[in-house]
């Protein structure tokens, strides 16, 4: 920020960039009901700090400013949803509510990988690469050596063997 | 738009900032505004023809210092409030530890006061108008400062707004001191700070309306 204000613009996009990606982190684990904003409220972030930068104080601690920065848009925007319910959502400690959502998807994806080892392999390869690896038939044909309609015939009847395994174990 | 594309808008233009610029928007208001304060006094109220005796009164300088102080540390609160993420700490005791003296000054010239001299004390010749006339005189200060601090990004309206007031109340009553007769620990402590207060209370109402960003 100091290299920016000094009009260094290779700097202050490195940092624009990296606050970026900061501030992903820090709106996702304050709007994890809202996931539809994030992007919104970055971009509206930005665009403060930058507006704003001239508030900043070399002698005081960068992130305090950007996080009160973050803060006043996050709560000038669930004021305008209008949201009461989420404006009592502990805003600081937010540290629960990554550990639910990091595990619950690393949970669901241990149930996948457990599902798809149920599927023959003319089934599951083409499942891994079309639909979870978003390769092309094509392409998974070269790779797995199966032809192009066998690969298509391995997603569909790989799918519907899922969903009724689903069905079942639920 | 893509987070990245308003990035690359974002860097390209002029980057640069000028570091100075909110402390001399403040020292601008404050300047100004005290100017304009004197003015509005010597025009519409005049300086108390003794000012000069009254100046070998030690209360004299009582009055004028408790709202100077106020002021001294209005200032840098200000600042920081303009400022998102930075800390007020203990600064705020600066602007109430001056009215904590003057009360309990006070206190004690009513407590050693003969009764019948009290009201004198309190209410004094002129009570009616001094809240009113130090709002007025902060006037200037109020709108410059709230200019000043427009310019800037207070991430708590009300509070900042608020302490616009209590800095361009406490301006307007450094400049009331030199024209008001008034000489009395308990009139200070009621009516001066009445007089600051209305602004202070005017800045919190208007704060949010008008430090958005």
């Amino acid at each position: 920020m100091v290299g920016a204000a000094q009009g260094d613009a290779a700097a202050y996009h490195a940092l624009l960039g990296a606050l970026s990606t900061h501030l992903r982190g820090f709106f996702r684990r304050r709007l994890t009901r809202l996931p539809d904003e994030v992007e919104d409220l970055i971009q509206e972030t930005l665009i403060a700090i930058h507006n704003q930068r001239h508030t900043y104080d070399p002698d005081q601690p960068f992130t305090s400013w950007v996080h009160a920065i973050a803060k006043y848009k996050l709560v000038d925007m669930l004021r305008r949803h209008g949201r009461h319910a989420l404006l009592t959502d502990p805003l600081d400690d937010a540290m629960e509510l990554t550990a639910v959502s990091d595990s619950e998807a690393s949970d669901a994806r241990r149930d996948l990988d457990g599902l798809l080892a149920t599927l023959p392999d003319k089934q599951r390869l083409p499942i891994v690469h079309v639909k979870i690896e978003g390769l092309s038939v094509i392409e998974t044909a070269q790779l797995t050596g199966l032809s192009v309609s066998a690969v298509k015939i391995g997603v569909h009847r790989g799918l519907k063997a899922l969903a009724a395994r689903i069905r079942g174990s639920a | 738009m893509k987070t990245d594309t308003l990035i690359d808008m974002l860097a390209r233009g002029p980057v640069a900032v000028d570091a100075g610029a909110a402390r001399r928007r403040f020292a601008a208001g404050l300047g100004w505004g005290g100017l304009g304060a004197v003015l509005l006094m010597a025009i519409l109220l005049g300086v108390r023809p003794d000012l000069f005796e009254a100046a070998h009164d030690p209360m004299f300088w009582v009055k004028l210092g408790f709202v100077t102080v106020m002021a001294g540390f209005g200032l840098p609160i200000n600042l920081r409030l303009a400022r998102p993420g930075a800390r007020l700490g203990p600064l705020p005791l600066g602007v109430f530890a001056p009215v904590a003296v003057i009360w309990l000054m006070a206190t004690l010239v009513l407590a050693r006061a003969p009764a019948s001299a009290r009201p004198e004390l309190l209410w004094g010749d002129t009570w009616a108008t001094c809240p009113l006339n130090i709002a007025m005189l902060s006037l200037p200060a109020f709108a410059l400062l709230m200019w000043a601090m427009r310019g800037m990004a207070p991430t708590r309206p009300r509070l900042a707004g608020a302490a616009v007031g209590v800095l361009a109340g406490s301006v307007g009553a450094m400049a009331y001191a030199l024209h008001c007769p008034e000489m009395s620990a308990p009139f200070l402590a009621v009516w001066y700070v009445a007089g600051v207060a209305v602004p202070a209370a005017v800045g919190a109402l208007l704060g949010p309306r008008i430090l958005r960003w």
